[in-house]
């Protein structure tokens, strides 16, 4: 009780510095650290609109990246052994990730992620679903979940989709699980450096507006079986479908897409690459009402060669994701948007020095690190820790329910609201798995 | 491209005969010609609804071939059949159909779905035992072994995943537990999702597959599955129809469950596999959807079902007859173009109706009419699967062969087995794709076939019309069409000459007529 209390006072100091004299403009914020009773939370408010995922697909090295162990020694550092300050007292973090060491006070770090499964496919299911696989029901992902609470229904009437996942999509489970292909998310494709960014299906290169149009009515001339069937659902539904495509194609929707529209200068602080770009992309989506982007940042599972790949990706990821935080709080978006870093587990901690591996980290779903920025988080923490050389959870497990939990209170989605099953099952947003007695945990320190 | 006279257009089709009105049926009412036909006309009749006429042979042609090979037929054989003058070709082309190997290939993607094969969550059959899974299904449906044989073999077989390949029935499972089994087994066998059981009857079909073993060898990923007679023995099981049969603690339990299955006397297998056949070929099932099977959820043709039931069996669960009996049938052939709407015309399958194209389909038929290729590989697990360029998207054996058309166009993950998985519902993400991806424009607008159509209009431009039209939906022009594209080339071709092409075909391609079965 007495280490909750002393969290929560800390929790206001932090929270009354950071947000300074925009402390006035939420007074909800100040009541509730001063005002609520320790030991019954009460409920939050709801703060975020929308999540920006940055999928690490194939499982990240939380030792190279935001749980450094240099006392560990180089069989688990390698040649990343000088961990670097952060702009918050106390806490360290990668060397390689200096930009990201600036925005240290909008984010929180979880460094006791665990499940402990090291296969990509279940480990994915599991970080994004809160489930572990089995049963008959294959649970949606949070990105399908938040599109059905915080899209259609809740009032967005974009025209792109309300989950989008740039450029491809995951592959590895499938997204929309029981809430079926309606809920899963749109993949752009193309490559957002690349000039335009040739969203597949919208941004058709070489193709005038007006021949669009004298395709469109041409294609309404030979529709002769159309024209003879006449008043139809199946019809109807299609000349539904297609009129919203032709919305994106011709209206002026698409236009979110032409990063062109930013200057030079706040391109090239994301990186002209299609990472740094892809973050800048789901920034303005974002803005534009579309409650859920993954960006789905292949190439992390490095079995081989290892630290040659994180000195090329770290500073990537560093520029993409520090100027994504940056911008998205200059914006005044960062308070109604959750950043969501993480993949499907962590990497093992030990340097696999023999062949074939010869300096590779495997998968590690023992302990792992996620970060969480915005959208009602708080920044500049750390939530939990592993042992001194990474291996094991030191203290305070965090369940990958446990996150998303966490998320949905703050979007103000109701764990315990029924998802629409097809074959008319009870099923809930989220509940324990049959054989999981232990009670889901929010992380309320951060929130 | 310049067109010639109208007149000429017109000449030319007019030794097809074909205009817009018989397009896409034929000329009068449709008449039944089988044991089908006598019941589903008399029901029409009773419940007052006014079937479609029979469908023309440019869209019988077109369906046959979708809905028995999952293919469609080339310029070549949609102009075969139609200048064929025997009254007797649809039939005849059903039976060539069923013979080639694409029949084996399609049938088998979609026993697959059923089946659950996949290598990789939730289901985890790992590669090498889907290759032999899918490779033993596929010869199954290609050889036409016997319905109940089928049946048995996945339920009772043991051995090895890579050996025995039936075996995997056991594996393709998210849970490997007595229950579970039992309802794969319901879930497959007799159509029936278990949910209105009673908790005994549950239990007692779970006692059939509880002394199942399954042990890992040396070599990477085998497993054998076996029956295990270590395991605790109970004395009796209750059969789903509520019967209690007394066991043999010596005997595999799973021979019980076969033999009552597979025998004569059990009408819930044999209505469940023929329901399932009508349900593929024409969209919807006698009883829909075709794994809900219960008590409170009727035929809409029962009559139907019992007879088709009583053939199978009669034909010792000979599948074909089945597939003879429904394709031929006038109800099968009739016009996509209603005369009765509603949802009891609907029911009744008083026409054909429009459903898009399955997403393994649409992709072939896609390459098949550009001249293109689809490349699949598999990232899951390592080492990566390639697959071969000319490969058929119908014949990928594994659901885990990441495709982004094909998880877009409704391709089922494979996860429950349940039918329903397969989406074919139209969303504006497809749409998009279709009408505007730089892949769907770069096979027209680069492909082969399109290089040869133009070669062809610098010559004759009707012809290389004609021949698009074939290609593309399986027909020949009609002279209103014709006279549409001449406006289209007149109107945009001359600045953009190169163009034109390239916009008809992505018309065609377009339109519902193409990328839907009709």
């Amino acid at each position: 009780m007495s280490t909750k209390q002393t969290i929560s006072r800390r929790d206001f100091l932090q929270a009354s510095l950071a947000v300074g004299g925009g402390a006035m403009l939420m007074p909800h914020a100040t009541v509730r650290a001063w005002g609520a009773p320790v030991a019954t939370p009460t409920p939050i408010q709801p703060k975020a609109k929308a999540v920006i995922q940055i999928w690490m697909w194939g499982g990240p090295p939380h030792l190279d990246t935001f749980d450094p162990k240099p006392q560990a020694g180089s069989d688990y550092c390698g040649p990343f052994d000088k961990p670097i300050s952060t702009n918050v007292d106390g806490i360290m973090i990668g060397q390689m990730l200096p930009l990201l060491a600036q925005q240290a006070d909008k984010y929180a770090i979880i460094r006791s992620m665990t499940h402990g499964n090291n296969g990509h496919e279940t480990a994915s299911y599991m970080v994004q679903t809160g489930h572990k696989p089995g049963g008959r029901i294959v649970y949606p992902c949070v990105g399908a979940v938040v599109s059905y609470f915080k899209g259609y229904r809740a009032g967005y009437s974009g025209l792109i989709p309300p989950y989008v996942v740039i450029t491809q999509p995951q592959g590895r489970f499938s997204e929309a699980g029981f809430l079926g292909n309606k809920y899963k998310p749109f993949a752009t494709g193309g490559d957002p450096s690349k000039t335009p960014f040739a969203v597949e299906g919208v941004i058709a290169e070489g193709i005038s507006v007006e021949r669009q149009q004298n395709r469109r009515d041409l294609l309404g001339q030979l529709d002769t079986l159309g024209n003879a069937i006449g008043d139809s659902t199946e019809l109807n539904a299609l000349g539904q479908a297609q009129s919203e495509a032709y919305g994106l194609i011709l209206g002026d929707a698409g236009k979110v897409f032409d990063l062109s529209q930013e200057s030079k200068e706040l391109r090239d602080a994301y990186g002209r690459n299609k990472f740094g770009q892809a973050c800048l992309a789901a920034r303005r989506m974002v803005e534009n009402g579309v409650p859920y982007v993954t960006i789905n940042y292949q190439g992390w599972d490095t079995h081989k060669q290892h630290f040659q790949q994180m000195r090329r990706l770290l500073p990537e990821l560093d520029r993409g994701m520090a100027t994504l935080l940056q911008d998205l709080s200059d914006r005044g978006l960062l308070d109604s948007t959750i950043v969501w870093w993480g993949g499907e587990f962590g990497r093992t901690p030990k340097i696999l020095y023999e062949a074939p591996w010869d300096g590779g980290r495997s998968h590690y779903g023992k302990v792992f690190s996620d970060v969480v920025a915005g959208g009602g988080f708080k920044g500049g923490r750390v939530v939990g820790a592993s042992d001194e050389k990474g291996e094991n959870v030191k203290d305070r497990p965090v369940y990958p329910t446990d996150l998303i939990a966490s998320m949905y209170q703050l979007l103000g989605i109701d764990t315990n609201a029924p998802l629409p099953h097809p074959l008319g099952q009870d099923v809930r947003v989220l509940q324990n798995d049959a054989d999981d007695d232990r009670p889901i945990a929010p992380l309320t320190e951060i929130m | 491209m310049s067109a010639s006279t109208e007149g000429k257009a017109v000449g030319n089709l007019s030794a097809h005969g074909q205009t817009e009105s018989t397009l896409f049926e034929r000329a009068g009412e449709a008449a039944p010609v089988n044991r089908i036909d006598e019941l589903v006309f008399a029901a029409w009749a009773k419940a007052g609804v006014k079937p479609a006429r029979i469908c023309s042979d440019a869209v019988f042609v077109r369906r046959a071939y979708l809905d028995v090979i999952g293919s469609l037929p080339t310029a070549e054989e949609a102009r075969t059949f139609l200048d064929d003058k025997d009254p007797g070709k649809r039939a005849r082309l059903i039976e060539s159909l069923m013979q080639r190997e694409e029949f084996a290939d399609y049938w088998a993607m979609l026993w697959c779905d059923l089946l659950r094969v996949k290598s990789e969550f939730p289901i985890n059959l790992w590669p090498n035992a889907v290759q032999a899974y899918h490779h033993w299904i596929r010869a199954a449906i290609r050889d036409n072994m016997p319905y109940d044989r089928f049946a048995r073999e996945l339920l009772t077989s043991s051995g090895s995943n890579f050996r025995v390949p039936p075996v995997n029935f056991l594996r393709a499972v998210q849970n490997r537990d007595p229950a579970s089994l039992a309802k794969a087994a319901a879930q497959a066998f007799l159509g029936d999702r278990m949910t209105s059981w009673p908790k005994d009857r549950q239990d007692g079909l779970a006692v059939f597959f509880s002394r199942i073993g399954y042990k890992s060898t040396a070599e990477w990923k085998e497993e054998i599955v076996f029956f295990d007679a270590a395991m605790p023995a109970a004395d009796k099981a209750k059969l789903p129809d509520g019967k209690v049969v007394k066991l043999d603690p010596q005997q595999d339990p799973r021979q019980v469950f076969a033999d009552w299955l597979t025998s004569p006397k059990n009408d819930s297998f044999a209505r469940c596999a023929v329901n399932r056949v009508w349900y593929w070929l024409l969209g919807r099932g006698i009883v829909h959807e075709p794994d809900d099977f219960r008590s409170d959820n009727p035929p809409s043709l029962p009559r139907v079902l019992d007879l088709l039931q009583r053939e199978l069996i009669a034909a010792r669960f000979d599948l074909r007859p089945i597939y003879r009996l429904i394709l031929n049938s006038s109800t099968y052939q009739l016009s996509p173009v209603p005369r009765s709407r509603g949802p009891e015309a609907q029911q009744l399958f008083a026409y054909y109706s429009l459903r898009q194209l399955d997403a393994e389909v649409l992709a072939d038929a896609l390459c098949q009419i550009t001249g293109t290729h689809e490349e699949y590989s598999s990232s899951i697990p390592e080492p990566f699967t390639w697959v071969p360029p000319e490969h058929r998207s119908i014949a990928l054996p594994d659901g885990s062969i990441t495709s982004s058309f094909l998880e877009l166009f409704g391709r089922p993950p494979r996860d429950t087995g349940l039918l329903n998985e397969r989406n074919n519902a139209p969303t504006a993400a497809q749409r998009l794709h279709l009408l505007n991806s730089s892949h769907v424009r770069q096979k027209i607008e680069s492909g082969p076939t399109m290089r040869e159509w133009k070669r062809q209009a610098g010559r004759d431009a009707f012809k290389a019309m004609g021949e698009m039209y074939l290609t593309i939906l399986s027909r020949y022009p009609t002279p209103g069409e014709l006279q549409a594209l001449e406006t289209y080339d007149q109107d945009h071709g001359k600045d953009k000459g190169a163009n034109v092409m390239a916009d008809m075909a992505w018309a065609l391609v377009n339109s519902p007529e193409f990328f839907c079965r009709h």
